[in-house]
């Protein structure tokens, strides 16, 4: 389509992580923390806010540091980083909610090898200033944290009967306990997906027609 | 003559590609900057892990002082709640085989030096011994449970149980801490002589505990929970009862006077 004008160049590099460029749905990228801890609508949101944190603030701090840092050890320096801000979080999970960090457990570590934010630091902040990072960093979070409670809140809604630990239904309600355990993950990711992929298609077909 | 042209063809194509790469070959490298020597790269790494680690001391000296004092307000309110009406606590270690009362640590290096058994002794309001919060843990289903109950030193009846880390498969497992039926288990089971694990409705003797239908394997660990450290501790909790000549407040054997 049209590039985009420099007026809205920012606008652009925001809105393409929510849904164009959606890191879970189309570039299936930190398919562990979407599967693992989307059980409860509160952990998806908590992952995805502790992912947010450590994806803006290491491209920050890659675009500031991308003239410094050598070319031939720049991933192992991105790392250096990242793992440098999942460690804080941890810290500061458990100092401030300890609920959340004993729920999340060892998948707050796993932050650190999500491909979404190594990849966002090679592909991008690497590459731009600091202003359009922190967007692009916005904006790829935004949509990671969206991703997660699209397939959190259903599962926590059909397998326990709740959202966000509010109970939505009387003693009549059996939960499918099945939604909350691992498989459940799956279903949910893959039914998002195929919905996704309709969506896209159809849309693409529809520019075709257009243009014929 | 098919094989022989498309043979020729190969060689023909492979013959370019060569060329081309010879012609490639030459061009990257007039282009490409001379590579850093590896003295560079090491510093790089090393000032990028130097910075690294300021910000995590920095981070872990501001969070470490907050993250302790959670875990203690965790552990003063499981100790309340398995010692129904207690009020306040000392935390007792194991020295020679025997209970002594911790003195709270000033030396800060002892503390870290190594995990010390620990068990509480609840007093109530009265500043009368109540009974003992004891720790322990054993592997569940899908990882190590750990849980604190509340024993009774002289009925030598649980009075109390609570579960403080579980992996334990969310809607199954997870009702030895969710399901209150369960709990109702630990209010006065009897230790002696071992604890016993029944079907559901079936309980008949006071030191049996019903399992939980669909989380047999996590109700069976919790019971196999209490008789380990039962074992590791009844013959020193005795002791230190006798030596002291304490008289420990008992609900239950009053009951049944």
């Amino acid at each position: 389509m049209s590039k985009p004008e420099n007026s809205n160049q920012n606008a652009h590099e925001f809105l393409k992580g929510l849904w164009d460029e959606n890191p879970v749905f189309v570039a299936v990228l930190g398919m562990c923390p979407a599967l693992a801890v989307t059980n409860t609508a509160i952990n998806s949101l908590a992952m995805g806010l502790a992912t947010t944190f450590v994806l803006v603030c290491s491209s920050i701090l890659v675009s500031l540091l991308k003239s410094v840092i050598p070319k031939q050890v720049r991933i192992t320096a991105y790392i250096i980083i990242i793992a440098t801000f999942v460690t804080v979080v941890d810290f500061l999970l458990a100092a401030f909610t300890p609920a959340v960090h004993k729920e999340l457990g060892a998948f707050i570590a796993l932050i650190v090898v999500n491909c979404l934010i190594l990849g966002r630091q090679e592909a991008f902040a690497s590459k731009n200033t600091v202003g359009l990072s922190i967007l692009d960093a916005l904006g790829m979070s935004a949509g990671f944290t969206f991703a997660m409670l699209c397939i959190g809140i259903p599962r926590e809604i059909l397998g326990s009967g709740s959202l966000f630990d509010v109970l939505l239904f009387g003693d009549g309600f059996e939960p499918w306990v099945v939604m909350i355990l691992p498989p459940g993950g799956f279903f949910m990711l893959g039914f998002l997906l195929l919905g996704f992929n309709w969506y896209s298609q159809k849309k693409k077909e529809r520019e075709l027609m257009k243009k014929n | 003559m098919g094989i022989k042209s498309s043979r020729e063809l190969e060689d023909g194509s492979s013959n370019q590609i060569l060329m081309n790469q010879k012609q490639n070959n030459i061009a990257p490298q007039i282009i490409e900057e001379k590579e850093p020597s590896s003295f560079k790269l090491i510093f790089a790494l090393g000032i990028a892990g130097l910075i690294s680690g300021i910000i995590l001391v920095g981070t872990y000296i501001y969070t470490d002082p907050l993250i302790k004092a959670n875990k203690e307000a965790a552990m003063q309110r499981a100790i309340f709640k398995v010692l129904p009406e207690c009020t306040s606590y000392t935390a007792l270690k194991l020295e020679d085989g025997k209970l002594i009362e911790k003195v709270a640590d000033t030396d800060k290096k002892k503390e870290t030096d190594k995990e010390e058994l620990l068990i509480y002794a609840g007093y109530n309001a009265n500043k009368q011994l109540i009974g003992f919060a004891i720790p322990g843990s054993e592997p569940g289903f899908q990882d190590i449970i750990g849980a604190i109950f509340g024993y009774d030193g002289t009925g030598k009846v649980i009075i109390g149980f609570e579960v403080l880390e579980s992996k334990e498969t969310p809607g199954l497992g997870d009702k030895i801490f969710k399901d209150a039926d369960f709990k109702t288990n630990f209010t006065s089971l009897v230790v002696e002589p071992e604890i016993i694990a029944v079907k559901k409705g079936q309980k008949q003797n006071p030191n049996e505990v019903e399992t939980i239908t669909g989380a047999t394997i996590s109700s069976k660990a919790i019971v196999r929970l209490l008789n380990k450290t039962m074992a590791i501790w009844q013959t020193t909790i005795n002791e230190y009862i006798k030596q002291n000549n304490i008289t420990v407040i008992n609900k239950h054997e009053q009951a049944r006077k």
